[in-house]
């Protein structure tokens, strides 16, 4: 009654003024079309125009709060003090959503390049693998394969390339956690992801110069921008390893743009059987939680976030060894040496890791400029690995290693003009590794303090609507100071005192302590372009240099790696290599048939590899030593995915990748290629029945014929008490293998709002008995047999 | 004002961290290790005549230099010796006996000895795990040893010190190393000659 009143008093006065102006994206400032700007409590409104203009009529003298809705905005509310015609612009913000999805698509700032060839995996595909490891779900990727020590610990290798070629970048920051080993997995908890990408190559420099092999970037959930509070739970239980794994997580956001968000993982498995015997030892401890807070608002913001994630795994009993002859043994016996009965105690030889993140980041946008984004992040990662040890200690570590690292870095994008883009940015790091003495065994990685600068620029410009190109520069520099000790017959036996005398610290008896510090100047770049020839067919084409300086472990490494009965030699004297790496992708629809197509070819001068070099004598017997080295060598391949929906629903998917790798200067094949290897799925989707899933899908892996033969001969005394000379066949390759595999799911409405999805999945539902050449277990024992999942989700 | 809360709060974080690593710029210790075994060295006591000594040492452990074999004096034909066998770490001064440790774990070590190559002896355990800890368990650990010399003739003595052996698996008991699993702690040949 009373605004009725007031209603009309208003409408007693003068009210003949107006608020005109111009609506703008406040991200490119683009004029908005079809803005509706309405006047709260009064029945006057109107829609800007073509050019984003609005006038708004019949105003009063007085204050007036003005509504403006967009379609693809947030709604916004302005106050306004009207005394005559007022002129006032207004800009708008991007719905949240909106700028997620602009992310997920991860095709223009965000992830690596526009020409850039990256896959992403969204949260259906990784909650599928939420009880195994992001190397098990970065497979369903074609050409990402994955070099494993037993089945717990996955390393991605992409296009043939793998550790530290390849970075991970979890939540914006670069994984510190000594990748350089090969049973060393990521300490990463795929569950805290909300989508994963990969990027095939060094196209993606924002995030480092040295992705030979290429980059994997984990990205959190999102907070909306709304009053929500959300969740999930996902339980999964597993026969082979009797396991159960459990993960929650949950986002309480408000619409004034902050969020707080954690998450958490349990993971418990014994020991795991391949189709004909336990895999002793084989068992599986993993506890992470993540947590965040933040602040989003369209101008500026703040994320907080840390991550602790811990994990003990059982290394196969049967693949610790004691010499080169208890070697040859495992290899010709074929099968395990020591099977017991099935346990969830995990015993050494096994590893315990803990890793942590944190991380504060901040940014604020300009207005017709960018956005400006500072990031601090700290780690720390402490690995532990466990032999088998007499007397006191045998409950030391054989290896207790801690990583902490340092990182600070900031980036400006300017994308105040819709069809030019840029990226500058600057990063430094300082990172300290400390390997502690206690264990009573000499430091395989030596103590070293590294720092790091990096500075790059990027950019992408649309030639065209169809023709999209990118550049860009990064220079790295990167200085390692380490002290180490080496005995003083290795240091003669290398040749060092001639090259590096004036490094020796200290002489001791047996041991001489030297401080090399040595400095690398890294170059790289990446320069390509995307063309859409018509809608949903496209073709990029990228080139991209990296340049790696050699890790810890090349430079460093000496003596005996007792996980692996090896002794490993690094070189002082290794320089960086550089990559050159050319790729194209095309990308078509026609009809039901998608596809994709991805050839390759990466040149890499001064390849890093670690080759067989002859044997070494102790009391322990003969020992096989590798030895760093660095040849030219040459990648290429094709990774390809095809498509086909029979109907809306039975579709057919199958995906190839080769690749073939080659020593250029001993003119023979580099070790440790993917075989060729083929995956097809039959799927059918049925929404009306419960959103019922079915698959069926074969794995195929061809025998890799192309291997360098590093066999070498030993001389020992066999069972038989009888000297023999025999080959050691390390380099042959497993034979080929085909894995058949069954998944499912229903979903159900329960309670208000909430989903529950019930999976059941066999994996190698034949209980084929098989070994893979990127298996480092594949001397000892098979790799997993038949393995029934259940898995339960609740969306709430 | 927030901005600089914020930056105040990003400071006392970067300071917690950094107090946090506990080394400093001093410099590393040495490791001298201690579980390596420099040195083998196995006796063969007749009933009577000279003593025959078969040593294999390796000072630099897992470095590059081989371990140094060494056979002094040689066996009588038919005689009957008993054996023992001692390891050492020799990093350490004084060097330290391994033995110790061997007998603790009685149970999870075992030696073998292989006759080889024409060379005509027999070997039998003269020790149990019983010796060592009074566990009523009569399989043998091979710190004690015979060896009969029988006819003139050369070949290989090869001892091998498993850790972790199946001591219960067939032959295992009689010194047959074929079914005793394990990882190799030493293992070491000698060319020895019967006169």
């Amino acid at each position: 009654m009373l605004m009725l009143f007031l209603g009309i008093q208003l409408q007693a006065q003068q009210c003949n003024y107006s608020i005109s102006g111009v609506v703008r994206d406040f991200h490119d400032g683009d004029a908005l079309v079809n803005s509706t700007l309405s006047v709260n409590g009064y029945d006057i409104y109107t829609l800007s125009d073509f050019d984003g203009k609005y006038k708004l009529e019949g105003l009063c003298v007085g204050t007036y709060i003005i509504t403006i809705t967009h379609p693809e905005c947030e709604v916004a509310e302005f106050t306004i003090e009207v005394n005559k015609n007022i002129t006032r612009d207004f800009k708008l913000e991007h719905h949240t959503e909106e700028l997620n999805a602009v992310t997920v698509k991860g095709e223009n700032a965000n992830k690596g390049s526009v020409s850039s060839v990256s896959t992403t995996l969204y949260s259906e595909i990784l909650e599928q693998y939420s009880n195994a490891n992001l190397g098990d779900a970065l497979r369903e990727i074609p050409g990402v394969s994955s070099l494993n020590t037993g089945s717990t610990v996955v390393k991605p290798v992409i296009q043939g390339l793998h550790s530290s070629r390849v970075l991970i970048i979890n939540n914006g920051t670069r994984m510190e956690d000594q990748e350089w080993g090969v049973e060393h997995a990521p300490n990463l908890d795929l569950n805290s992801a909300s989508n994963i990408t990969v990027i095939k190559g060094a196209s993606a420099l924002k995030y480092g110069g040295d992705a030979v092999g290429g980059v994997i970037v984990t990205d959190p959930p999102k907070a909306p921008i709304k009053d929500t509070l959300y969740g999930k739970t996902i339980l999964s239980g597993a026969s082979n390893g009797r396991g159960l794994g459990l993960t929650s997580n949950l986002m309480k956001a408000y619409k004034n743009g902050f969020y707080i968000q954690g998450q958490g993982t349990t993971k418990y498995a014994g020991d795991l059987k391949s189709p004909d015997y336990v895999l002793s030892n084989t068992g599986l401890r993993e506890n992470d939680f993540s947590i965040g807070f933040g602040l989003n608002k369209f101008t500026y913001g703040f994320d907080a976030y840390y991550s602790f994630y811990d994990s003990e795994i059982g290394i196969l009993r049967a693949s610790h060894i004691g010499n080169v002859s208890d070697l040859v043994r495992a290899i010709n016996s074929g099968e395990p040496n020591y099977i017991e009965d099935f346990t969830y105690d995990i015993n050494a030889p096994k590893q315990d890791v803990q890793h942590h993140l944190a991380k504060l980041s901040f940014f604020k946008r300009f207005e017709n400029a960018g956005k400006l984004s500072v990031d601090y992040s700290f780690q720390q990662n402490n690995r532990k690995e466990f032999d088998i040890r007499r007397g006191d200690d045998r409950d030391k570590p054989s290896l207790d290693l801690k990583l902490i690292t340092h990182s600070l870095g900031t980036n400006f994008l300017y994308d105040a003009e819709s069809n030019f883009k840029a990226n500058l940015g600057v990063q430094a790091s300082y990172q300290e590794n400390y390997p502690n003495p206690s264990t009573g065994i000499r430091r395989l990685i030596p103590d070293y303090e590294m720092y790091t600068l990096g500075a790059y620029a990027t950019a992408d410009y649309d030639v065209t609507d169809a023709l999209r190109v990118d550049a860009g520069f990064r220079y790295d520099f990167r200085k390692i100071d380490a002290q180490k000790y080496y005995l003083n017959s290795s240091w003669e036996e290398r040749g060092y005192e001639d090259e590096y005398g004036d490094l020796v610290v200290q002489r001791l008896e047996t041991q001489l302590l030297v401080n090399p510090v040595f400095d690398y100047h890294n170059f790289s770049g990446t320069v390509g372009a995307r063309y859409t020839f018509k809608p949903n067919w496209n073709v990029k084409m990228n080139l991209s240099t990296a340049s790696r300086a050699p890790n810890p472990a090349e430079l460093f490494s000496d003596g005996l790696h007792h996980s692996a009965a090896i002794i490993e030699l690094g070189d002082l004297r290794l320089n960086q290599e550089q990559s050159y790496k050319a790729s194209i992708e095309l990308n078509g629809q026609a009809g039901g048939f998608t596809f994709g197509l991805n050839p390759f070819y990466n040149r890499i001068n001064d390849f890093i590899i670690m080759e067989p070099n002859g044997l070494q004598y102790t009391t322990r017997g003969a020992f096989p030593v590798y030895e760093y080295g660095q040849v030219d060598a040459r990648l290429y391949g094709i990774d390809v995915q095809v498509v086909y929906a029979f109907s809306e629903n039975f579709n057919i998917q199958s995906a190839f990748a080769y690749v073939n790798g080659q020593d250029l200067d001993r003119d023979r094949p580099l070790i440790e290629m993917p075989a060729p290897n083929v995956t097809t799925t039959f799927g059918f989707i049925k929404p009306e029945w419960n959103n019922l899933t079915l698959s069926l899908r074969n794995q195929s892996v061809m025998k890799q014929s192309r291997y360098p033969n590093n066999d070498f001969e030993v001389t020992y005394i066999n069972d038989s008490n009888q000297e023999v000379t025999e080959t050691v066949e390390v380099s042959k390759p497993p034979s080929a293998y085909s894995l058949f595999h069954f998944s499912s799911s229903l979903d159900f409405e329960v309670f208000k709002q909430s989903t529950l999805t019930v999976g059941l999945f066999v994996d190698n539902m034949l209980n084929t008995a098989y070994r893979d050449y990127l298996n480092r277990q594949r001397y000892f024992a098979d790799d997993l047999g038949r393995n029934f999942r259940i898995q339960i989700k609740l969306n709430y | 004002m927030k901005n600089l809360k914020i930056l105040s709060l990003l400071f006392i974080l970067t300071i917690a961290f950094s107090s946090c690593s506990n080394d400093d710029d001093s410099t590393p210790e040495p490791i001298n290790e201690e579980e390596v075994i420099t040195t083998v060295t196995v006796t063969l006591t007749p009933e009577t005549g000279a003593t025959v000594i078969l040593t294999s040492q390796d000072l630099d452990g897992d470095g590059p230099n081989a371990p140094i074999i060494d056979v002094e004096g040689a066996l009588q034909a038919g005689m009957s010796y008993s054996g023992s066998i001692v390891l050492e770490n020799e990093t350490e001064t004084p060097a330290e006996l391994i033995n110790e440790e061997i007998e603790e774990e009685a149970d999870e070590h075992q030696f073998f000895y292989q006759i080889g190559g024409g060379l005509d002896a027999t070997v039998t355990y003269d020790d149990n795990e019983d010796d060592y800890l009074d566990n009523d368990n009569t399989n043998p650990v091979g710190l004690e040893f015979s060896l009969v010399a029988g006819t003139a003739s050369s070949g290989q003595f090869t001892v091998t010190l498993r850790h972790e052996p199946n001591k219960d698996a067939e032959g295992v008991s009689d010194g047959d190393i074929t079914n005793a699993g394990g990882e190799s702690d030493i293992t070491q040949t000698f060319d020895l000659e019967i006169e």
